[in-house]
């Protein structure tokens, strides 16, 4: 036992000391210390610019521009940053409220509310050129302004309008009639081009409504549906109206009385349902503008697919979106430099490369009319023929949104869909409830 | 001879049944993994297939480099790797000695400890951010190594801490004893007696600690900024879009390259938690 003490008092007495070794190589081997200055004396400014972009090209095109940039600008040097999707909201907050937040910060439209009332954000009207002012369409600028004095605490730049993926040959067998952006399906055309293109092992439609109320909201646009209303003093109530019922009615009839719509995947994200799509077990599936990049590159040879423009009601092909935008935090001592730069990354041939990098859609004029972007290959010139019906998605500057989001309508419409509540419970729920969220945002 | 006999005694069919249901759970445990590994080898025409298989049909490593060329990985797992082991190394010497106190010394002061170190487990990350920040940008510590290991140690601490005393508690105080009337001092005691004692929930303590601070994702992500500095779980994100849109190739590939650390360490500890466990049995 004594024998055997001393040995352990012997590894004992060694443990610190290699513990502590340890510990000091592998902080060595890392050290760097803290977070890079922002400004130096050497009389170079330095920017953090924290971007989202996250598809290979998009990210290949970002650092592009930044390099171009810096070679162009010694006195204004930016950093790349690589920010995600995921969490961005609560990694942004803590930046802000720490002050250490980018220079130039990537997001979207719909997340911007909060940090603009908090005052997070710089009030970019003084900041931007005439030629970017002009260049983006008011509808736009409308997304990203925000207060009872009209702040605009953002560029939007990129966009995606939701469409129709179909399967080409299967349409065609249908006979169904094949839409275009100047003639596309009415909603009740497509809830009978749904029926026809089902069959036996295969529905005419997949809806992917992992999250069902930004699709329900934001292409209720086009039956005259808005659920958020404002009065003349700004302040934002939801109200039913017979447009509203338009898009979760269509759904609902489809997977319960037309069989047409596959119910198994109204719990599914847009990925999800593309196995069964090239699967030929669906037909169409409603996505955004975007995923024609994974279609292309996850297809087998030989699928062959068009993108089709949504159903439009009574206000033609309008449909909601939230953009991606560019801001400068409040507390950045340079955002003069900041809104050059980006004044640089959304110049109309700059904006281009992003949008092809994203495949989405540019918000700038002249970038839209640009003719890569108006190729029919891979439904570019669908895509871009719908940019006039984009609106500033109807609820994304209601304070409160966020939580009438998550804890009223999202529920809701996921009963809704499934068949567990009628229309009229829907409607009770997502303004009664809703308007209760809102109060306490609004007092 | 007792394990023998209670063997022998247990009928065929019921043993089998038994190795059944430990297969199909073994089966089960190692479902996600196993498609992590035939998803990170398999192109993206076979992501996109109906029938998806257990055995990439056309393999290729594509993944994998692409993973490589578009995201720093190599950088963010020396990055993980120094975060997850200096926060179990300091963890596990800053709670022996304190749970050793905890442990021996029974009175108000060591319950209401104990108390906190329960309670602080149930402060939701989100709540503590925000002045965590900003306590560590007063420190010079945000966007650094030692401050995001700093908060690992912190926030494993409670746990090990709680981990440890019923370690030391499992020790016989007689042994403390012994060591006292052979002359040995209160830390030459813990160092040598009941330290080695210990070194079965050592290893487990700070096995936890790696893991925990391995797999961290939040405080990495909001404290670390500049790309050179970020850990593995923050660089996975990446590879993620918006609305849960993923580039899944090159996603697998490296959720799987990330998952091997903790897999290996795992594997050559688990043998040290046996073997020690056994060894005390032996000696109680």
């Amino acid at each position: 036992m004594r024998r055997r003490a001393g040995r352990r008092a012997r590894a004992g007495a060694g443990a610190p000391a290699w513990v502590c070794a340890l510990v000091l190589v592998l902080l060595a081997a890392t050290a760097g210390g803290c977070s890079a200055p922002r400004g130096t004396s050497d009389g170079v400014v330095r920017l953090r610019f924290q971007s989202l972009a996250w598809q290979k090209e998009s990210v290949d095109a970002n650092r592009a521009l930044v390099a171009e940039w810096n070679a162009a600008h010694p006195e204004v040097q930016v950093q790349y940053v690589q920010g995600s999707w995921s969490s961005v909201h609560d990694q942004l907050l803590t930046s802000f409220e720490g002050g250490e937040a980018p220079d130039v910060i990537h997001d979207a439209s719909d997340d911007l509310a909060d940090f603009a009332y908090g005052g997070y954000l710089a009030d970019l009207r003084p900041l931007l050129s005439e030629r970017l002012k002009a260049d983006i369409p008011d509808a736009s600028w409308e997304t990203v302004t925000f207060g009872p004095d009209g702040g605009v605490y953002g560029v939007p730049f990129l966009q995606e309008p939701r469409v129709l993926m179909a399967n080409t040959e299967l349409l065609r067998a249908s006979g169904a009639r094949i839409p275009t952006p100047e003639a596309p399906w009415s909603w009740e055309e497509f809830r009978t081009a749904a029926r026809q293109l089902t069959a036996e092992g295969r529905y005419g439609v997949a809806w992917p409504l992992k999250d069902p109320v930004s699709a329900t909201l934001n292409l209720g646009l086009s039956a005259g549906g808005r659920l958020f209303h404002r009065d003349a003093g700004g302040k934002a109530a939801i109200r039913w109206s017979e447009g509203d019922a338009v898009v979760p009615a269509t759904i609902r009839a489809q997977t319960e009385t037309d069989r047409s719509a596959s119910r198994a995947t109204l719990g599914m994200g847009g990925s999800d349902t593309l196995p069964g799509f090239f699967g030929g077990r669906y037909a169409m599936v409603p996505l955004g503008f975007s995923y024609r990049q994974q279609i292309v590159a996850q297809a087998p040879p030989g699928f062959a697919w068009q993108v089709l423009p949504p159903p439009a009601g009574a206000e033609g092909l309008s449909q909601g979106v939230s953009p991606q935008t560019l801001s400068v935090a409040q507390d950045s001592p340079y955002k003069k430099e900041a809104a050059a730069f980006i004044d640089f990354l959304l110049s109309p041939a700059n904006m281009v490369r992003l949008a092809r990098g994203d495949w989405m859609l540019p918000t700038g004029t002249r970038a839209l009319a640009d003719p890569a972007l108006r190729t029919p290959e891979l439904g570019w010139a669908t895509g871009a023929a719908l940019a006039a019906g984009l609106r500033p998605a109807p609820a994304q500057s209601v304070r409160g949104y966020p939580e009438w989001k998550d804890k009223v309508a999202t529920p809701a419409l996921q009963e809704f869909y499934s068949g567990a509540i009628d229309l009229a419970e829907l409607e009770k729920r997502l303004v009664g409830d809703g308007n209760r969220v809102l109060a306490r945002y609004q007092r | 001879m007792g394990p023998a006999r209670s063997r022998s005694r247990t009928p065929r069919g019921v043993r089998a049944a038994q190795y059944t249901a430990l297969a199909g759970y073994l089966a089960f445990l190692a479902f996600p993994f196993l498609w992590l590994l035939s998803t990170a080898f398999k192109p993206a025409r076979e992501l996109g297939s109906l029938h998806p298989t257990w055995i990439p049909e056309d393999p290729t490593l594509g993944n994998f480099r692409q993973a490589f060329a578009e995201q720093p990985l190599a950088q963010a797992a020396l990055n993980s790797l120094v975060a997850a082991v200096c926060a179990a190394v300091l963890a596990v010497a800053l709670a022996t000695p304190t749970a050793f106190v905890l442990a021996r010394r029974r009175g108000r002061l060591a319950t209401a400890a104990t108390g906190w170190v329960v309670i602080s487990q149930a402060f939701p990350f989100v709540l503590v951010i925000i002045p965590l920040f900003l306590v560590l940008k007063n420190l010079h510590l945000v966007n650094s190594l030692p401050g995001l290991i700093l908060v690992y140690v912190v926030w494993s601490l409670p746990f090990a801490l709680w981990m440890l005393v019923g370690y030391v508690r499992a020790v016989p105080p007689e042994l403390e004893e012994a060591a006292a009337m052979d002359g040995a001092g209160r830390l030459r005691t813990l160092v040598s007696v009941v330290a080695p004692l210990l070194a079965p929930g050592i290893v487990a303590t700070a096995l936890f600690a790696f893991i925990t601070a391995w797999n961290e994702f939040f405080f990495a992500l909001v404290l670390l900024k500049t790309p050179e500095k970020q850990t593995l779980p923050v660089v996975l994100t990446h590879f993620l879009g918006a609305e849960g849109a993923a580039d899944l190739g090159p996603l697998a590939a490296a959720a799987f390259l990330a998952t091997l650390p903790s897999l290996v360490v795992f594997a050559v500890i688990q043998k040290r938690i046996t073997g020690g466990m056994l060894a005390g049995a032996v000696k109680s």
